[in-house]
C-alpha cells in the first residue's frame, strides 16, 4: 500500500483566462489519492458559477472515488451554483465515467430529535422497568403453557415426545455428572480445609463435620449445581433455540400448528427439572468425599469418625431443604434461557448478546431465589 | 501496475482479448471424488460471463476455489495476469483487492449497518477520513440503486432483493477489476431480477467491470451475458454466446437453452 501511495500522484491546476477557468486534472484518481484531492479541491471552494472548461485529458487512472470528487466538484461550481461546466476533448472514458454518476447524494433522513437530558437520563432505566416486566410475563407464559396446552395438538401420538426427553436428559445430565463430580469434590474439600484451619484454635476440629454436612446439603450443593447448570445447559438452550428463531425454523413449527414452547422448551425444562436434582445428589456425595478425606489428611479425623459425625449432625429436613430447592432451580434455568432464545433477531450478534444474558440473569435469579427459601426456611423453623 | 479500470472501447476488446482470468488444466477433487478434472477456462476484461450447469457439478467449487476458499489438486488459476502460487504475500493482498465477489446469500456481516459493510474492506485497505468514507458508501448504495435509507439499517432489516443490492455495493468498494456473482437474481422476483441485470449491464459499461455470474436464470443469460460458459462431466462442455448454446447439439445444453422454459424466453 504504501508503495502504491508513493508511486500514484494526483493533481488539479486552475487557469483562469478571460473566457472563463479551465481546470486541468492529471495523474492518478484513485482511491488511495482521494483524501489528497478531496482536500486540494476544497480549496477552489469559494469559486462558483461562470464558464468552466475540465481537461481530463491527462488523467491516468480513475475509479469512482476519483471520479466521484471531480463530480462533485463540478456540482459545486456548476449546476448548484449557476455555473457551467463543459469538458475539453481528451479523456473520453474518463468523461464518461464522471457523467455517469449522480447529480448529488441525498443524505438519509434522519431522526433528529434527541431528547432532553432528563428523557435520555430516564429512558433507558423506563426501557429497563418495562423489559423487566414484558420477561416476567414471557416466562410466566412459557411456564403455563408447559403445563398445559403446548402439548395438545390433533393427531395420532400425544405432544410429549419421551424419546426427547431422554436426549435432553442423557445431554444435560448424563454428560455434565463428571465436571459436576470434580467441582463438588473441591468445593467439598475447600470447605473442610478452612473449615477445619479455623475450628483447630478452639479444639474443635471435629465439628467441620457438622460445618461441611449443614453447608454443603443446605446450601453449596444445589447453588453450585444450578449455577454450573446455568452456565452449561441454559446457555446451551439459548443457543439452540436462538439460532433456530434465526432460521425461521420456530416460524415453521407454528405454521405446522405445534406449539414451539411444546416441542423445544418443554423436553428441556421436564429433562431439567428431572436431572438437576439428581445431580444436587451426586454433587453432595462428592462433596462430603472430598471433604472426608481433608478430614482425614488434614485433621487426622478418620472415615468412621467423620460418618458417624456425619449421622448425629444431618437429618432428613437438613437434606430435604437443599433438594426441595433443586426442581425450582431447574425451573428458573429452563425459562430464562427459553425466553432468551425466543427473543433472539437475526443477526450473530443478538444471539451473542442473548446468551449472554440468560447465563447472567439465570444465575442471578437462582441466587436470588435461594435467599429467599433461606428466608423462608428461616422463618418456618425448617 | 493497476491498469485504467475502464472498459476498453468494444472494437478493441474484440480485437486483442484480455484474458481477467485464465484457469488452466484445475482439478479439484475430495477424497476420490474428482468434482473438476483439468478444467479449462478464460475470462476476458470487459465482458460478462455466464456460467451455468446442472445442480451439483461443482460451479461453486470452481468459484471458491478460484478464490482459494478451496485447495486445488493440480493446474494454475491467473488472475488479472498474476498466478496466485507465484505472489507474495503482500502482493496476494493486493490482487485479493481488485476481487470483489457478491456471495449467494449476500454474506453481509448481521452486527453491521450497510453503510459499516460498505466501509470494511475501505477501513481495512485505505487510510480515508471518516467523512469521504461515509460519502463513498453513500455513493454506492446510490450506485446500486438502494434508497438512502438503507444505509443505516442492518441486514436482518432488509429484504431479499435489498440484500443483493447491499452485498453488491460491498462487493465494489474498492472498485475491482473481477466480481464473482453467486446466483445473483435467485430469489428476486422477475422484474427485481430484471432490474439487477440491468444494474449489472450499467454497471459494468460505467465501471468497466468484468463479470463472473454463475446463475440458473435464463433470462439473466439471454439479456445481459456476452458469453455463456456449460459445466458439465468435470470440465468446461462449451462457452460462447447465446447463437453458440442455441445451436449446440449437447443433450444437457440443448435441453437447458432449447427445453420448455428456454423456448419461452426465446420466443419473448
Amino acid at each position: 500500500m504504501t508503495q502504491l501511495q508513493s508511486q500514484s500522484v494526483a493533481d488539479v491546476v486552475l487557469d483562469e483566462a478571460r473566457t472563463g477557468r479551465r481546470f486541468v486534472f492529471s495523474g492518478d484518481w484513485r482511491h488511495h489519492t482521494a483524501e489528497a484531492m478531496a482536500a486540494k479541491l476544497k480549496r477552489f471552494g469559494k469559486l462558483s458559477g461562470g464558464q468552466n472548461e475540465f481537461d481530463l485529458s491527462s488523467i491516468t487512472a480513475m475509479d469512482t472515488a476519483g471520479a466521484w470528487l471531480i463530480r462533485r466538484f463540478m456540482n459545486g461550481i456548476g449546476s448548484e451554483a449557476g455555473g457551467e461546466v463543459r469538458f475539453a476533448d481528451g479523456g473520453q472514458r474518463y468523461v464518461e465515467l464522471v457523467r455517469a454518476l449522480p447529480d448529488g447524494l441525498p443524505l438519509p433522513k434522519r431522526d433528529s430529535r434527541r431528547g432532553s437530558l432528563f428523557q435520555r437520563l430516564f429512558a433507558p432505566i423506563g426501557e429497563l422497568t418495562v423489559s423487566i416486566w414484558t420477561d416476567t410475563f414471557a416466562a410466566m407464559f412459557i411456564l403455563g403453557s408447559a403445563v398445559r396446552g403446548a402439548q395438545m395438538k390433533l393427531g395420532r401420538h400425544a405432544g410429549v415426545s419421551p424419546a426427547a426427553i431422554v436426549h435432553q436428559i442423557d445431554r444435560m445430565g448424563v454428560m455434565a455428572v463428571p465436571i459436576i463430580t470434580l467441582m463438588s469434590f473441591l468445593i467439598g474439600a475447600i470447605i473442610a480445609q478452612q473449615g477445619a484451619f479455623q475450628l483447630r484454635s478452639f479444639g474443635a476440629e471435629i465439628f467441620v463435620v457438622d460445618l461441611v454436612g449443614i453447608l454443603q446439603l443446605r446450601e453449596i450443593g444445589v447453588l453450585l449445581t444450578a449455577i454450573m447448570i446455568a452456565g452449561r445447559s441454559g446457555s446451551a438452550i439459548t443457543a439452540e433455540i436462538g439460532s433456530m428463531k434465526m432460521r425461521e425454523e420456530v416460524d415453521a413449527l407454528k405454521v405446522m400448528g405445534l406449539s414451539p414452547v411444546g416441542v423445544l422448551v418443554f423436553p428441556r425444562l421436564v429433562a431439567l427439572t428431572i436431572v438437576l436434582p439428581l445431580l444436587t445428589i451426586v454433587a453432595n456425595f462428592a462433596a462430603l468425599t472430598g471433604a472426608a478425606f481433608v478430614a482425614w489428611g488434614y485433621s487426622d479425623i478418620t472415615f468412621a469418625t467423620f460418618l458417624a459425625r456425619l449421622q448425629e449432625s444431618i437429618d432428613f429436613s437438613t437434606v430435604a431443604a437443599g433438594m426441595i430447592k433443586a426442581p425450582f432451580m431447574a425451573l428458573i434455568i429452563g425459562v430464562v434461557a427459553a425466553v432468551e432464545g425466543l427473543k433472539v433477531g437475526g443477526s450473530a450478534e443478538s444471539l451473542g448478546r442473548h446468551v449472554t444474558s440468560s447465563v447472567v440473569k439465570s444465575i442471578f435469579v437462582v441466587i436470588l431465589v435461594d435467599g429467599l427459601f433461606a428466608m423462608f426456611y428461616a422463618a418456618i423453623d425448617f | 501496475m493497476v491498469q485504467s479500470v475502464l472498459k476498453k472501447q468494444p472494437d478493441q476488446a474484440a480485437e486483442h482479448r484480455e484474458a481477467v482470468l485464465s484457469v488452466r488444466d484445475l482439478t479439484v477433487g475430495f477424497g476420490d471424488n474428482i468434482v473438476l478434472d483439468r478444467l479449462d477456462l478464460e475470462v476476458y476484461r470487459g465482458e460478462i460471463l455466464g456460467f451455468v450447469g446442472a445442480s451439483g457439478t461443482g460451479k461453486s467449487v470452481l468459484m471458491r476455489t478460484v478464490l482459494r476458499l478451496l485447495p486445488k489438486r493440480s493446474g494454475t488459476i491467473e488472475i488479472l495476469g498474476n498466478e496466485y502460487d507465484r505472489l507474495s504475500l503482500r502482493e496476494r493482498i493486493a490482487l485479493d483487492m481488485r476481487l470483489g465477489v457478491l456471495f449467494q446469500h449476500g454474506a453481509l456481516f448481521s452486527a453491521l449497518t450497510v453503510r459499516e459493510n460498505i466501509q470494511v474492506p475501505m477501513r481495512e485497505y485505505l487510510d480515508l477520513p471518516q467523512d469521504l468514507m461515509d460519502e463513498f458508501a453513500r455513493l454506492k448504495i446510490e450506485l446500486v440503486g438502494l434508497a438512502p435509507e438503507a444505509a443505516d439499517k442492518y441486514p436482518a432489516e432488509l429484504s431479499g432483493g435489498m440484500i443483493k443490492r447491499a452485498a453488491l455495493a460491498r462487493a465494489l468498494a474498492l472498485d475491482p477489476d473481477l466480481v464473482f456473482l453467486d446466483e445473483p437474481t435467485s430469489g428476486l422476483d422477475p422484474i427485481g431480477a430484471a432490474e439487477f441485470d440491468e444494474l449489472i449491464a450499467k454497471l459494468r459499461d460505467t465501471l468497466g467491470l468484468t463479470v463472473y455470474m454463475v446463475t440458473h436464470d435464463l433470462d439473466s443469460l439471454f439479456t445481459v451475458c456476452d458469453r455463456i460458459a456449460v459445466l458439465g462431466q468435470k470440465r468446461v462442455l462449451v462457452s460462447g454466446t447465446i447463437e453458440d448454446m442455441l445451436a449446440c447439439e449437447e443433450p444437457w445444453v440443448k435441453s437447458y437453452f432449447r427445453g420448455k422454459r428456454g423456448r419461452a424466453v426465446v420466443r419473448a
